[in-house]
């Protein structure tokens, strides 16, 4: 099949800005469910709200277009229901960690197999740029007038410590590699958070001295190192992209099944 | 019958709650007759104070809250002092002897019984103190017959414990009898 | 002995109720007094092969049922007042996008952590309006055990029948008390479930395009159709759009597919009615004490009638302004300050004769707290 196989045409163009990096992670997306060579009917594809939820809108899939933050509490509920349905979760920075912070760890914790996409832009877009937990200290936005003191989160640590058993980071310039990781991401047999960064040129690029996105773009491939270089050691402010973690735990769906199997034999008995 | 309006009171942990559902359902499932219960607590699971009202009757009851009990047990002097004004003119007030001193008359059929120091004396585990309470609740108000509460704690507790439940039940309607007609 | 008696608590009877309407997914967070549902289905949603999930907190618990009944199960999720409030916006979203779900509300004294342990009936009017924006809902309670099974059935008949969510709201009275029930039957209670499409794979199916009588046929994600589910105003694709025909269309639809139907709706049981010059209007607890009293009060010859309603939501106008035509009192009995009598009010040719009868000190009313109230309304003093 051809990638427009994937989308639903009649709802294009996106809604999103000349320059949004959140069209590059849609594009791989789709390559790479073509190359896991997934039926669409098995792919149930949940997000929250903001500009990344709209992702849902375009593909082919069911697609769940929830509330701000609970795109994760909703997807619990279709894969426990239905395990057999590859469940793909689509957030923004702010959906996945600042009102959605609380799912996120639990998801994690649980290690339900979901994949969880965050498109980490660093601010709120379609409210107007005000700071995320993403942003990090120094930043300016739309509620940042002055400077903000909010530090950021390491998205990728919180994932390990709430219990992620597949966690990774990439970028929009880094476009093979969003491919490769989500490949691995979504038949991983458990919870997989993959973090990609993306460019938001007209909120936070403009308000950060970044308002080409190409600029953006290049901030990327600048400050991204691969997961372990020596690079990292000697400049702790790069950012490493990679796969983090990639590990076998128990998954909560299929415990939940062995609870099923033990009740109902007690029940026989 | 004429409907029988119960009150059990105490402290969390002593079982009190647990005996008057024990009572209610033995009412209903063994003995074809209607009975409520229902409770009042409050957030500490043990040591606060705790009551159980239970309604037995051969006819429909629909409040279910009782508010003038014809029979009123007290675990504790707390209970006792703050429950025995709302007896029934008349009615059967069981206090037990290790924990409640009476200080003054209701106006009620006053029964103190050893019920605790039995149950130490004799099985030497106060967790079946309220079935104890119950064998001399039954045999003072023939409520229910003592099977039909055997039957329901056959249903409710693991078997290894229920010869201790009975003989708790026993010494219970050994002391209330005493006391009975 | 051929009928299945039990005696149970309230909330149990509504897990039993639900796992007898078809419940196979429920998800959950504790919080007095409702948590003895969650419990009980704990245990017996995995022996009929059902899920349960303890969720992470309310919020979670209301969007993994709706997640859950999007994959075509039937679901349910219980709380309480703090937990009910933190509900509103999935709850909302529900009604939105039509998904249908039961949610029980054991009512505790509010506002904020209240009362845990003592009852109160004060969440009438957040079930019908602690949504934000224009829509409808459908709202059931009980007072005995027989009826929490019957109304707990018939919420999820609603549910799937309108495609919207189900408040079944009870009180803690009612949920903590044991009494004696009777199981019913298997058939005994008509089951319903969703209508589901017809479309045939390959064909253009519309998840919301309203037939002619309003319904929506459904699709369960993992079928053959796929399609989108949004919370934003949306056309009949489910694609988000602010096309103001289709947004006034839409409006329309929520709130006529239940409020044309109302009489369907009604669920109400009637007492003594025939000839009562004062007519009670009660519901849940506060109910028994009601009809304690007019049982009463009749066998001395009083003309005191009940009229208990069972369904809340959306409001049984006529049926009230109808049984309450030849009264000279009607009075509400309820354990709040005056909910369900501002409907009533609102119903009834004369509202001037309608009083409130009430109790929201965390006791639970009394025959006889009526019993002083009617004695003042009618002028003769307690």
């Amino acid at each position: 099949m051809g990638v427009k196989d994937y989308i639903r045409e009649r709802f294009f163009p996106h809604l999103w800005c000349p320059g949004c990096g959140h069209g590059i992670v849609l594009n791989n997306l789709i390559r790479a469910v073509e190359n896991l060579g997934l039926d669409k009917s098995e792919i149930v594809m949940v997000s929250g709200i903001g500009c990344s939820a709209r992702i849902c809108g375009y593909v082919d899939f069911h697609s769940l277009h929830t509330i701000h933050g609970r795109a994760l509490a909703f997807a619990t509920g279709i894969k426990i229901s239905r395990p057999e349905l590859n469940v793909i979760v689509a957030m923004g920075d702010g959906d996945a960690v600042a009102i959605g912070g609380n799912h996120f760890i639990h998801a994690a914790r649980r290690n339900i197999d979901v994949t969880a996409i965050v498109m980490n832009n660093r601010i709120y877009g379609m409210t107007g740029g005000q700071f995320s937990p993403m942003s990090g200290y120094g930043i300016k936005a739309s509620t940042a007038p002055y400077s903000n003191i909010d530090p950021a989160f390491d998205l990728a640590k919180l994932a390990l410590g709430a219990g992620a058993t597949f966690v990774a980071r990439t970028t929009t310039y880094h476009v093979k590699q969003i491919t490769d990781i989500l490949e691995k991401a979504i038949p991983h047999k458990g919870f997989s958070v993959v973090e990609i960064l993306t460019q938001c040129p007209t909120e936070f690029g403009r308000r950060n001295n970044m308002a080409n996105p190409a600029d953006m773009m290049e901030f990327f491939k600048n400050h991204t190192v691969p997961v372990g270089s020596k690079a990292k050691k000697k400049n702790p402010d790069l950012i490493e992209r990679g796969i983090f973690v990639q590990k076998e735990m128990p998954e909560y769906c299929s415990e939940y099944d062995k609870i099923v199997e033990d009740a109902m034999k007690g029940q026989q008995s | 019958m004429k409907k029988c309006r119960i009150v059990f009171s105490g402290s969390g942990g002593q079982g009190v709650i647990t005996a008057a559902i024990i009572l209610a359902e033995a009412a209903v499932l063994y003995e074809n007759l209607n009975a409520v219960q229902s409770q009042d607590y409050g957030a500490a699971a043990r040591g606060g104070s705790s009551r159980a009202d239970v309604i037995i009757s051969d006819s429909e009851i629909i409040y279910p809250k009782v508010i003038e009990p014809n029979v009123l047990v007290c675990l504790t002097q707390e209970a006792y002092n703050k429950f025995y004004p709302i007896i029934r003119p008349g009615g059967l007030l069981i206090t037990d002897t290790r924990f409640v001193k009476i200080q003054r008359k209701a106006d009620a059929h006053q029964v103190e019984l050893p019920m605790y120091r039995t149950v130490m004396d004799d099985i030497g585990k106060p967790i079946v103190f309220n079935i104890c309470m119950l064998g001399a609740l039954i045999a003072l108000t023939e409520l229910v017959r003592p099977e039909s509460i055997m039957k329901v704690l056959e249903i409710r507790i693991p078997s290894g414990f229920l010869k201790m439940n009975r003989k708790a039940l026993n010494l219970g309607i050994g002391l209330g009898k005493q006391f009975a007609g | 002995m051929n009928k299945k008696i039990k005696f149970a608590q309230g909330n149990e009877v509504c897990a039993e109720a639900a796992l007898y309407a078809g419940l196979d997914f429920f998800a959950g967070y504790p919080i007095t007094p409702s948590t003895e549902i969650a419990e009980h289905l704990s245990i017996m949603l995995p022996r009929k092969g059902g899920k349960f999930i303890q969720m992470e907190d309310e919020i979670s618990s209301m969007c993994a049922i709706i997640g859950a009944s999007l994959t075509g199960h039937k679901v349910m999720t219980a709380t309480s007042g703090p937990g009910f409030s933190l509900k509103q916006e999935a709850l909302g979203y529900a009604i939105m996008a039509e998904i249908p779900c039961v949610v029980v509300n054991v009512q505790r004294g509010g506002p904020s952590t209240g009362i845990p342990t003592h009852g109160s009936q004060g969440d009438i009017n957040q079930a019908r309006w602690g949504v934000h924006g224009d829509h409808s809902i459908i709202a059931l309670t009980a007072s005995n055990h027989q009826d929490v099974f019957l109304m707990t059935v018939e919420a999820f008949n609603l549910a799937e029948t309108y495609r919207t969510p189900v408040i079944l709201l009870l009180d803690e009275g009612v949920a903590h008390l044991r009494e004696r029930f009777i199981v019913p039957e298997k058939g005994e209670i008509p089951l319903l479930t969703r209508l589901k499409t017809s479309v045939k794979e390959g064909v253009d199916y519309h998840p919301y395009l309203p037939r002619e009588d309003g319904r929506l046929p459904m699709s369960d994600f993992g079928g053959t159709h796929r399609y989108n589910v949004t919370g934003l105003y949306h056309d009949m694709w489910g694609f988000p759009t602010t096309k103001p025909t289709i947004v006034h269309r839409l409006i329309h639809h929520l709130v006529h597919k239940i409020e044309h139907n109302v009489d369907r709706i009604a669920r109400f049981k009637e007492y003594y009615m025939e000839d009562a010059e004062c007519i009670l209007i009660s519901y849940g607890f506060s109910a028994r004490a009601a009809l304690h009293l007019v049982k009463n009060r009749r066998a001395r010859g009083e003309r005191l009638g009940l009229l208990e309603l069972q369904t809340l939501w959306p409001f049984p106008s006529h049926v009230v302004r109808e049984k309450c035509v030849d009264a000279r009192y009607v009075v509400v009995v309820e354990m709040n300050m005056g909910q369900v009598l501002q409907s009533v009010k609102l119903s009834v040719e004369q509202p001037e004769k309608v009083f409130l009868a009430n109790r929201i000190d965390g006791v639970a009313i009394t025959p006889t707290n009526i019993k002083n109230i009617l004695q003042v309304i009618r002028g003769k003093g307690v």
